[in-house]
C-alpha cells in the first residue's frame, strides 16, 4: 500500500513509462492530460463509455505514484453527510447523558468536549485533505453523473479550494491539494463549470494494436493465437450495429472466461454460448448469435492470416 | 524543467510551423501583449483561441493562461504532444475534438490562414457578403416554409371571426380554436396563453430530505444541534423528501404536414423548460437536437435559434431511422431520472415500419412514460388504420391530440399524473381498426 511516495513524473515520456510500469496500456494523448493534471494541479475529468478504463486509472496512479486511495462512489441523493464529514450523534448523545449523570454541568466545557475531533466521522472528500505520512492522497470521484447538480456544485467548491469549513471545528485546508480523478459515463451531462475546472480527456475503445497489448498484459493465461483471434473478433463486433458495444473490460473478461473452457481458438458454438460475457442486451445476442457470429470468425480469421508475415 | 523543446525535436515540422525554436525560448511570464520574440508563441496560442472561440468552443481567456502554462510546463518539440497538450486544456467536450483537430491542423500550418480558417469553420462568420445574403434568405425561407400562416383559412371561417369580436368568449373560442386555423393574431394571442397553462404539478420525491414541519422522518444532525441550543431538551426536527419535476424528452415530427402545429407546441416545451430539465429533438429525415436553442429566454429568439439549427424541414419522415438513432446516441444520455417522452408525429412512416416497431419497444422501455401525441386526432373519424400508426400504438402509454389550446391543458392535467381515462387509451385504437 502506501509505502513512500514516488515522485511525480516530470515529463510526458515519465508519464508514458509510469503507465507501462502498472501495465495499463493507454495512448500518449492520455499520458499527456495526466501529466498535465499532476504539474498543474487541476483535476482530471475521464468521460467515456463504461468498460474502457476510467475507474482503473485512478487506481493506476495510486499504485504508481504510491499514494492511499481515496474512492467516493457518487449516486443520487449523496449529500455533505456522506461526503464529507458527520458527526457521530449517538456516541455524543452518550457522552452528554454520562456528563449530566457525573454531576458536571459546565456547558462550555461539555459542548467542547463534544464537538472534538474524535466524535467527527470523516467521509472520504474530508479524508482526502488530510495529508496522512503516504503524501497527498489520489482522491477518486466515481461516476459523477450519477451525483445530482447539487452536489455538483458543491464539488466544484471545494475542488477549487480544497478546504472545508466544519462549522464547530473551523476550516480544514489541505496543505498539498490531492490528485484528483473524476469519472463520468455520460448519462448526464455535467455543467460546464465543473468541466472547466478540471482537464478533460474522452476514453475511447482501444484500436486493435492496442487491444492486443492491453490483452497480452492483463489476460496473460490466454494463448497467443486465442488473444489475437478474440480482439479481430471484437473490433468487427464494435463495428457492427448493436445497442452497447462491448468495452475492454468485456473483452478481458471474455478472455478469462474462453482460457477457463480451454479453448485454443474461437469456436462457433463456444461463442455463441458466451456472449452474454461481451454483450449485455438481449438484442443485441440475438442479432449476433449463431450465422452472424460465425461470419464473424471467419472474417477475423481472414484478416488475421492476412496480416501474417509470409 | 521541461523546456528544451530545440534539442529533442523528433520529427520535422511541416513547412512554416511555429512549433520548434520559440519554445525553447518561452519564459515564465509569457506576457501577451509583449511583442517580443519570446511571447510569439503565447500571441499564438491567443489567435488559436480566438479562432477556436468563433468555430463554435467555449474557451475563455483562462483557457488561453493555462494553455501556455501548459506549454511551459510541458515542454512540447513535437507537433503530437503539441496538439495533445492544447487538447487537453480547450477542449471540453467530446463532440468539441472534431472541430479542434481540424482547427489545429489549418492553423499550425501557417499563420496567416488564421482569417481562412474563421471563413471555413465558423457558421456565424460572414467573410463575405454573398454567403452571408443566401444563408439569410434560406434561413428567411425555412422560416417561412414552417411557419406559414394560413392566411387564408380566414374565408373559410368567417362565423368564427365573428365570435372573435365579443371579448368574454374569445378566449374560449381560441381555447378550442385548431392551430392550424389560426391567423396570425390568434397565434400570438395563443402564445401568450400557452406561457400562462397552469404548468403540470407533478413533482416526484427524490432522495434528498430538508426540513418540514410535517415530515416524517426525523433529521437527527439538526435535532442534535438544535437541542444543544435549548439546553438539554430534545428538539425533534422533521425532514420530508424533496421534491422534483421529472425531466421531460421533447421529440417532434416536423415534416410539412405538421408544420402549422410543431409551433406552438415548441412555445408549450419552452414554457415548461422554466421549471425543468426539457430536452427537445426535431426530426424529419435526420434527427437535431435543439436543447440548447430552447433555453433561451426569449421564446421567439428561441423558436428562431430552433429554425436556424435544423436543416432539413422537406417533407417526408424517417420516423424509424430517426428514433434508431436517438435510441443509439441519445437515449442514455437524456432518459435518466425518470423522465417522460412525449413524442409529437403522426405517426404516417415512409419507411418499412418492422424498424419502427424495434425502436418503439425500445424507447418504450427505456423511459418512465411514454405519450404519443398525434395532431391527425382531431378528426373525429380517425381510426388506426395506417401502417405506422398501427406499429407505434402498442409501445406508448397514452395517445392524445394536440391539435388546440384545450387539448394542451389536458395534457398538463395528464402530466401531473391524474387518471388517464379510456379515452387516451392506445388499446381501444388498436382495437377499432
Amino acid at each position: 500500500m502506501a509505502s513512500s511516495p514516488a515522485p511525480l513524473p516530470t515529463s510526458i515520456d515519465e508519464t508514458v513509462a509510469l503507465l507501462k510500469r502498472a501495465s495499463y496500456v493507454g495512448d500518449r494523448a492520455l499520458a499527456t492530460v495526466i501529466f498535465l493534471s499532476l504539474k498543474l494541479e487541476r483535476p482530471l475529468f475521464l468521460e467515456g463509455e463504461a468498460g474502457v478504463g476510467k475507474t482503473e486509472i485512478g487506481k493506476v496512479l495510486a499504485a504508481t505514484l504510491g499514494r492511499r486511495l481515496i474512492r467516493l462512489q457518487c449516486y443520487e441523493g449523496l449529500d455533505v453527510a456522506t461526503a464529507v464529514y458527520e458527526w457521530n450523534y449517538p456516541a455524543q448523545m452518550m457522552a452528554i447523558r454520562l456528563a449530566e449523570a457525573s454531576g458536571d454541568h459546565d456547558r462550555d466545557r461539555i459542548e467542547h468536549d463534544i464537538f472534538s475531533p474524535r466524535y467527527l466521522i470523516k467521509r472520504p472528500l474530508l479524508q482526502a485533505l488530510e495529508i496522512g505520512d503516504g503524501g497527498a492522497p489520489v482522491l477518486l470521484i466515481d461516476e459523477v453523473d450519477r451525483a445530482d447538480e447539487a452536489f455538483e456544485a458543491f464539488l466544484l467548491e471545494v475542488l477549487s479550494d480544497f478546504q472545508v469549513t466544519i462549522p464547530e471545528l473551523g476550516v480544514v485546508k489541505a496543505e498539498t491539494p490531492p490528485i484528483v480523478v473524476i469519472t463520468s459515463n455520460r448519462t448526464r451531462e455535467i455543467h460546464d463549470a465543473l468541466k472547466r475546472r478540471c482537464l478533460y480527456h474522452w476514453l475511447g475503445y482501444p484500436d486493435a494494436e492496442r487491444e492486443r497489448a492491453i490483452l497480452r498484459a492483463k489476460a496473460q493465461r490466454a494463448p497467443e493465437r486465442l488473444t489475437a483471434e478474440i480482439v479481430a473478433f471484437v473490433q468487427r463486433l464494435r463495428k457492427q450495429d448493436l445497442f452497447k458495444a462491448p468495452g475492454v473490460a468485456e473483452s478481458l473478461d471474455w478472455a478469462s472466461a474462453l482460457t477457463e473452457l480451454d479453448a485454443l481458438a474461437l469456436d462457433p458454438a463456444q461463442v455463441s454460448d458466451t456472449l452474454g460475457v461481451l454483450l449485455k442486451y438481449q438484442d443485441d445476442i440475438a442479432k449476433v448469435k449463431g450465422a452472424k457470429a460465425q461470419q464473424l470468425i471467419d472474417e477475423a480469421r481472414a484478416e488475421l492470416k492476412l496480416a501474417e508475415p509470409r | 524543467m521541461g523546456v528544451d523543446g530545440g534539442t529533442d525535436q523528433g520529427a520535422p515540422p511541416s513547412d512554416g510551423a511555429v512549433v520548434g525554436d520559440e519554445l525553447t525560448r518561452v519564459d515564465a511570464e509569457a506576457s501577451l501583449n509583449v511583442p517580443s520574440p519570446s511571447g510569439k508563441l503565447a500571441e499564438n496560442i491567443l489567435y488559436f483561441a480566438r479562432a477556436l472561440r468563433d468555430a463554435g468552443l467555449p474557451v475563455g481567456p483562462g483557457a488561453v493562461l493555462d494553455a501556455v502554462a501548459a506549454i511551459e510546463a510541458a515542454g512540447v518539440g513535437e507537433r503530437g504532444d503539441f496538439h495533445d497538450v492544447l487538447h487537453a486544456v480547450f477542449v471540453k467536450r467530446h463532440e468539441h475534438t472534431l472541430i479542434f483537430d481540424q482547427a489545429f491542423a489549418i492553423f499550425w500550418r501557417r499563420k496567416g490562414f488564421v482569417e481562412k480558417l474563421l471563413a471555413a469553420m465558423s457558421p456565424e462568420a460572414r467573410p463575405d457578403k454573398e454567403k452571408s445574403a443566401k444563408a439569410e434568405a434560406g434561413a428567411t425561407r425555412v422560416a417561412d416554409a414552417l411557419f406559414k400562416n394560413a392566411g387564408d383559412d380566414k374565408n373559410a371561417a368567417p362565423s368564427l371571426d365573428l365570435d372573435a369580436r365579443l371579448t368574454m368568449s374569445s378566449v374560449e373560442v381560441l381555447q378550442s380554436k385548431d392551430f392550424a386555423q389560426m391567423n396570425a393574431a390568434e397565434i400570438a394571442k395563443a402564445q401568450a396563453l400557452v406561457a400562462d397553462l397552469v404548468l403540470p404539478e407533478d413533482r416526484l420525491k427524490t432522495r434528498r430530505h430538508a426540513p418540514a414541519t410535517r415530515g416524517l422522518r426525523f433529521d437527527p444532525r439538526r435535532s442534535f444541534r438544535r437541542s444543544l441550543r435549548a439546553g438539554g431538551a430534545i428538539d425533534l426536527v422533521r425532514q420530508a423528501p424533496i421534491l422534483r419535476h421529472p425531466p421531460i424528452v421533447a421529440l417532434l415530427d416536423i415534416s410539412g404536414s405538421m408544420a402549422e402545429y410543431t409551433r406552438l407546441f415548441l412555445h408549450f416545451l419552452h414554457a415548461l423548460g422554466r421549471e425543468r430539465r426539457v430536452s427537445t429533438f426535431l426530426f424529419g429525415t435526420r434527427l437535431t437536437n435543439v436543447t440548447r436553442a430552447l433555453q433561451l429566454r426569449d421564446p421567439d429568439d428561441a423558436l428562431a435559434r430552433c429554425s436556424s439549427e435544423v436543416v432539413d424541414w422537406s417533407g417526408g419522415t424517417r420516423i424509424g431511422a430517426s428514433l434508431h438513432r436517438f435510441n443509439r446516441e441519445w437515449s442514455r444520455r437524456v432518459l435518466g431520472q425518470g423522465a417522460i417522452v412525449l413524442m409529437f408525429t403522426d405517426g404516417l412512416e415512409r419507411d418499412d415500419t418492422r424498424e419502427l416497431a424495434l425502436e418503439m419497444e425500445r424507447l418504450g422501455k427505456s423511459c418512465r412514460r411514454l405519450i404519443w401525441l398525434n395532431p391527425l386526432l382531431r378528426y373525429d373519424a380517425f381510426a388506426a388504420k395506417a401502417q405506422g400508426v398501427k406499429a407505434m400504438l402498442p409501445f406508448v402509454d397514452e395517445f392524445r391530440p394536440i391539435h388546440n389550446l384545450a387539448s394542451m391543458a389536458d395534457l398538463c392535467a395528464a402530466l401531473r399524473g391524474e387518471a388517464v381515462g379510456a379515452r387516451f387509451d392506445p388499446r381501444r385504437w388498436l382495437k377499432a381498426a
